[in-house]
C-alpha cells in the first residue's frame, strides 16, 4: 500500500496531484471504532513556513514544563547561564530537566504567573548574547549514524528533559523504563495532529523529514520495538508523500494514513486505529506492547540523541479565524518567551474574545496574558467573541448525542450528573475514570451543557477517593 | 356456589393472618432490641439536618453517641439544644460560644475589577483547578456558589451584586459544611460574639502586599499596624496575612480603624460611632491611608 504513494507522487513529494489526494483518501480509511466528531479542520497555517521568533531579552522559564512534580532550580541570582545550560533538576520520578533557554546572567528565582493566573517557581534569565553550551553540536548537519545504545538514549531523554509534545508533556523517558516482563512491539508515531487549527506536527514534518525519522530510529532502539508506524489523518497529503518518501531509507518504519475524525491522536484511539487492539481499562499502552509518542517529539529526540540538545525551543502555531490568513504563522520560540510579545507580533485582532494555549477541543483558555511560552504550547489560538461564548446551557434532552461521540463508549450526561450530585462511587461504577477528556460530548451536546468540564471535577475527585481507599487498604 | 367461595377464601385469608401473627408475635418477643427512650428525645432536640457537620452520619448517630457514653462533649452540634439534652440525659451542660459561618473575602466586583470572564460549569471546584479567578487573585472568592449548595440550613447566598456569599446570621448554625465545600478555604466558622459582634479579617490572600493590591484594593497586605496596635496580642501576620483570634478578641475596633486597605470587618456594632461602619468607609480609607509598599 505505501509503495503506491510515492509512485503516484513521482520525484517530488511536494507536488501533489489530485488522483493522489483522492488515492490517500482512499488508503487512510483506519480509524478507531466507538464515537468521535468531525470539527472543522481551520487548518490556516497548513502550508506557511517555520519563522524563528526573535530571541527574548528575558526569559521565564517556569520549573513545571511537564506533567509531574516542579524540577529543582539549581542556579542562584547572579549566575552566568548558557543556552542549553541545567537550570531545573529534576528530583523526582515525575519530572523532566529544564534548561536554560537564552544566555545570560540569572536575574532571579521567583513565583511567576502562568497561564492559569497561579504563581508557579521559575527562573528568570536576563540575555546576553547567545552563546550554547559547549557539549551542543548546533551544526546544521544531519547526523545519520546513531552511536548510542539502548540505556544511554533512555538516559539522553532524561538529562535533556524530552516531554511529549503532543500536549500532555509526559517525561518521555519514563515511558521507555519498561518493567522486565514488559515488551513493546510496536512504536506508535502520532502524527495525526487531529486538532483543529494546529499545524505544528505537518511543518516540522515537511521541513524536518530525515531528522523525524532518525528520531524515530533511536526510539525504536530504546523501546526495543520491531516496528515503527507513523499514524497521520489523511488532510495531510504533503506530510504523508514527505515520509513514504523517507521511509523508503529507513528499514522498519512505515507510514499509516488515517481517517480524519477527532479524536484519532489520542493514544488509545490511535492504537485501536493502527493495530486493532484495545488498550484494557485502567492500563497504559505498554500493556498491548504499544509505546506512543508525538512526530515532534522524535524530532527533538533527535536533537537530543545525536546533538545533544535540550529542549529550548516550542514549536508554536498561531491562528484563528479573526486573523488574516497570511498572518496565521509557524514560530520556533525559546521557551520563557513572553506570550504577550508573540501574540503582538501578529497583531490581536479587535474582536478577540479569548485565546486558547493548545487546540480548541481540549485546549486551555489564557486567564493571565502575562505569561510565556513553555514546553509543548503547540498553539496559541484566537478565538472571536461569538465563537468563545458557550450558548445558554439547557435542560438535558437525553438525545444522546453525547454517547454517540464519546470515543470511550462511556454516558458523558449520566457522569455530568452524577458528579454534579457528588455520586463519586457511582461515576466510578460509570467508567468516569477511562475519560480521556477528548471534549467531543460537548462538542455534540445540543443543550450547550458543559459535560466534559462537570467530568473532570468529578474524575478528579473519583481519583483522590480510590487513591484514598488503596492507601487505607 | 359463589357465596361458598368466599366464606373459604376469607377462610384461608383469615387463618394465615392469624397464624402469622402468632409468629410475629413470638419472634418480637424473641428478637426484642431495648432501646433507650431518651435516644428519641435527644434526637428531638437536635436540628435534624443530616448534615454531618458534628462527624457522626446524622443526628440519630450522634444522639446516640450521646446517650451511650453520657458525654456532651463527645460531638459538638450549633444547632443543638444543650440545655434540654442536659436535662434529659441529667448532665450539666457547659457553655458553648454559638458559631456562625464569615466570609474572609471582599473582592466585590468594584474592589476587584474582573479581568476575565468564566464561562463553564458553575461549580467552584472546577473554577478554582482551572485558574487563578475573575479578579486574578488565587486566594479570594470565585463566587460560583459551591458553599450555596454545601449549606443544609439555606443560610448563605450568592450577592448577585457583589458576586460574594452573605451568610444569613440567624438560620447560619455552624456546621462547617460550607467551609468544607470551599475549594479555598474563604470561608472560616468563628464564634458569634458578645451580642453577635465580632471583627475579623475579610482577606484570604497570602501574597505580598503590592501584589495583592494589584488585584485588590481591599486585599489585606500583611502590614502588620493591627497586630502592632491590638491591646490583646488577638491578631498574628502569617504569610502576609492577619488573622484575629477570636477567642482573644475583645471587639475594641482599634484595629478597623488602622487598617490601610479597610480589610478587616467589623459587624453588628450600633450605627453612631461611624467611622467604623464597615464597607462603605472602606474604599477611602484604602486611598488616604494607603501603605502601597511592605516587606
Amino acid at each position: 500500500m505505501n509503495d503506491r504513494i510515492p509512485q503516484l507522487a513521482g520525484e517530488l513529494a511536494t507536488e501533489i496531484t489530485k488522483e493522489l489526494k483522492s488515492d490517500i483518501k482512499k488508503l487512510g480509511r483506519k480509524t478507531f471504532r466507538l464515537g468521535g466528531v468531525h470539527p472543522e479542520a481551520n487548518k490556516f497555517a497548513h502550508s506557511a513556513d517555520v519563522v524563528t521568533f526573535p530571541l527574548p531579552d528575558q526569559a521565564v522559564v517556569y520549573m513545571t514544563q511537564h506533567l509531574g512534580a516542579p524540577a529543582t532550580p539549581v542556579v542562584k541570582k547572579g549566575d552566568k547561564v548558557k543556552v542549553g545550560q541545567l537550570i531545573g533538576e529534576a528530583q523526582t520520578f515525575m519530572c523532566a530537566n529544564i534548561h536554560a533557554p537564552i544566555s545570560g546572567t540569572v536575574n532571579r528565582v521567583d513565583m511567576i504567573a502562568d497561564i492559569s493566573g497561579y504563581k508557579k517557581p521559575a527562573v528568570i534569565i536576563d540575555r546576553e548574547g547567545d552563546e550554547w553550551d559547549e557539549s551542543i553540536d548546533t551544526t546544521p548537519d544531519i547526523i545519520r549514524d546513531i552511536k548510542l545504545s539502548k540505556e544511554e538514549i533512555i538516559a539522553r531523554m532524561k538529562s535533556c528533559g524530552i516531554v511529549g509534545l503532543g500536549g500532555a508533556c509526559f517525561p518521555t523517558h519514563i515511558k521507555y523504563m519498561l518493567k522486565p516482563e514488559q515488551k513493546c512491539e510496536y512504536l506508535i508515531v502520532n502524527a495525526a495532529e487531529c486538532e483543529p487549527y494546529i499545524s505544528t506536527d505537518n511543518r516540522v514534518i515537511l521541513e524536518r523529514t530525515e531528522q523525524c525519522m532518525i528520531g524515530i530510529e533511536a526510539a525504536l532502539i530504546a523501546s526495543g520495538a520491531s516496528k515503527a508506524v507513523i499514524g497521520i489523518e489523511n488532510n495531510k497529503p504533503e506530510a504523508i508523500a514527505a515520509l513514504v518518501e523517507m521511509a523508503k531509507k529507513f528499514t522498519n518504519i512505515e507510514v499509516q494514513p488515517l481517517e480524519m475524525k477527532y479524536p484519532q491522536g489520542a493514544e488509545k484511539q490511535l492504537i485501536k486505529a493502527i493495530t486493532g487492539r484495545s488498550v484494557p481499562n485502567g492500563a497504559l499502552p505498554i500493556s498491548v506492547g504499544c509505546i506512543v509518542n508525538n512526530i515532534t517529539t522524535m524530532y527533538v529526540l533527535y536533537q537530543a540523541v545525536q546533538k545533544n540538545k535540550p529542549i529550548v525551543q516550542a514549536y508554536t502555531t498561531v491562528s484563528g479565524k479573526s486573523i488574516p490568513k497570511e498572518q496565521c504563522k509557524i514560530f520556533r520560540l525559546r521557551l520563557g518567551t513572553s506570550i504577550r510579545d508573540v501574540l503582538n507580533a501578529v497583531g490581536i485582532p479587535e474582536d478577540t474574545g479569548k485565546i486558547i494555549s493548545g487546540g480548541p477541543m481540549m485546549g486551555k483558555a489564557i486567564a493571565n496574558l502575562d505569561a510565556y511560552i513553555s514546553k509543548g504550547m503547540g498553539s496559541l489560538l484566537f478565538m472571536n467573541e461569538k465563537e468563545s461564548l458557550r450558548g445558554e446551557t439547557r435542560p438535558c434532552l437525553r438525545c444522546g448525542k453525547c454517547v454517540s461521540a464519546c470515543p470511550m463508549g462511556l454516558q458523558p450526561y449520566m457522569l455530568h450528573a452524577l458528579s454534579d450530585l457528588k455520586r463519586y462511587e457511582d461515576c466510578e461504577h460509570y467508567g468516569i475514570m477511562n475519560c480521556i477528556e477528548c471534549g467531543c460530548c460537548s462538542f455534540s451536546c445540543p443543550s450547550f451543557r458543559p459535560l466534559v468540564d462537570m467530568i473532570r471535577v468529578g474524575k478528579a475527585k473519583t481519583g483522590a477517593m480510590i487513591r484514598a481507599r488503596n492507601a487505607a487498604k | 356456589m359463589a357465596t361458598t367461595t368466599i366464606f373459604y377464601a376469607a377462610l384461608t385469608i383469615g387463618l394465615i393472618g392469624i397464624i402469622a401473627a402468632v409468629i410475629l408475635y413470638f419472634v418480637s418477643k424473641i428478637f426484642h432490641v431495648e432501646e433507650d427512650p431518651r435516644i428519641d428525645a435527644v434526637q428531638a432536640c437536635l436540628p435534624g439536618a443530616n448534615c454531618g457537620g458534628c462527624g457522626f452520619a446524622g443526628c440519630r448517630a450522634m444522639a446516640e453517641a450521646m446517650v451511650s457514653s453520657m458525654d456532651l462533649k463527645i460531638a459538638y452540634c450549633p444547632g443543638g439544644d444543650y440545655d434540654k439534652i442536659g436535662e434529659i440525659l441529667g448532665i450539666k451542660a457547659e457553655a458553648r460560644d454559638p458559631q456562625v459561618c464569615v466570609v474572609r473575602c471582599n473582592g466585590t466586583c468594584e474592589n476587584a475589577p474582573s479581568k476575565v470572564h468564566y464561562d463553564s460549569a458553575m461549580t467552584c471546584a472546577f473554577a478554582n483547578s482551572l485558574y487563578a479567578g475573575e479578579s486574578a487573585c488565587p486566594f479570594g472568592c470565585l463566587g460560583c456558589g459551591d458553599c450555596v449548595a454545601a449549606c443544609s440550613f439555606d443560610a448563605i447566598h450568592i450577592n448577585p451584586e457583589t458576586h460574594l456569599p452573605e451568610v444569613d446570621e440567624d438560620k447560619c448554625v455552624g456546621c462547617k459544611a460550607c467551609a468544607k465545600a470551599c475549594p479555598r478555604g474563604v470561608l472560616e466558622i468563628r464564634n458569634k460574639g458578645k451580642n453577635n459582634r465580632r471583627v475579623y479579617v475579610a482577606c484570604n490572600n497570602k501574597e505580598k502586599g503590592a501584589v495583592a493590591r494589584k488585584n485588590c484594593t481591599a486585599a489585606c497586605i500583611g502590614c502588620g499596624k493591627c497586630a502592632k496596635t491590638c491591646p490583646f496580642e488577638a491578631i498574628t501576620v502569617t504569610d502576609n496575612l492577619a488573622y484575629i483570634d477570636f477567642e482573644k478578641c475583645k471587639a475594641c475596633r482599634k484595629c478597623v480603624a488602622e487598617c490601610p486597605t479597610g480589610a478587616i470587618h467589623a459587624v453588628n456594632f450600633p450605627e453612631k460611632k461611624a467611622p467604623v461602619a464597615v464597607e462603605t468607609t472602606a474604599p477611602e480609607t484604602a486611598k488616604t491611608n494607603a501603605n502601597p509598599v511592605e516587606s
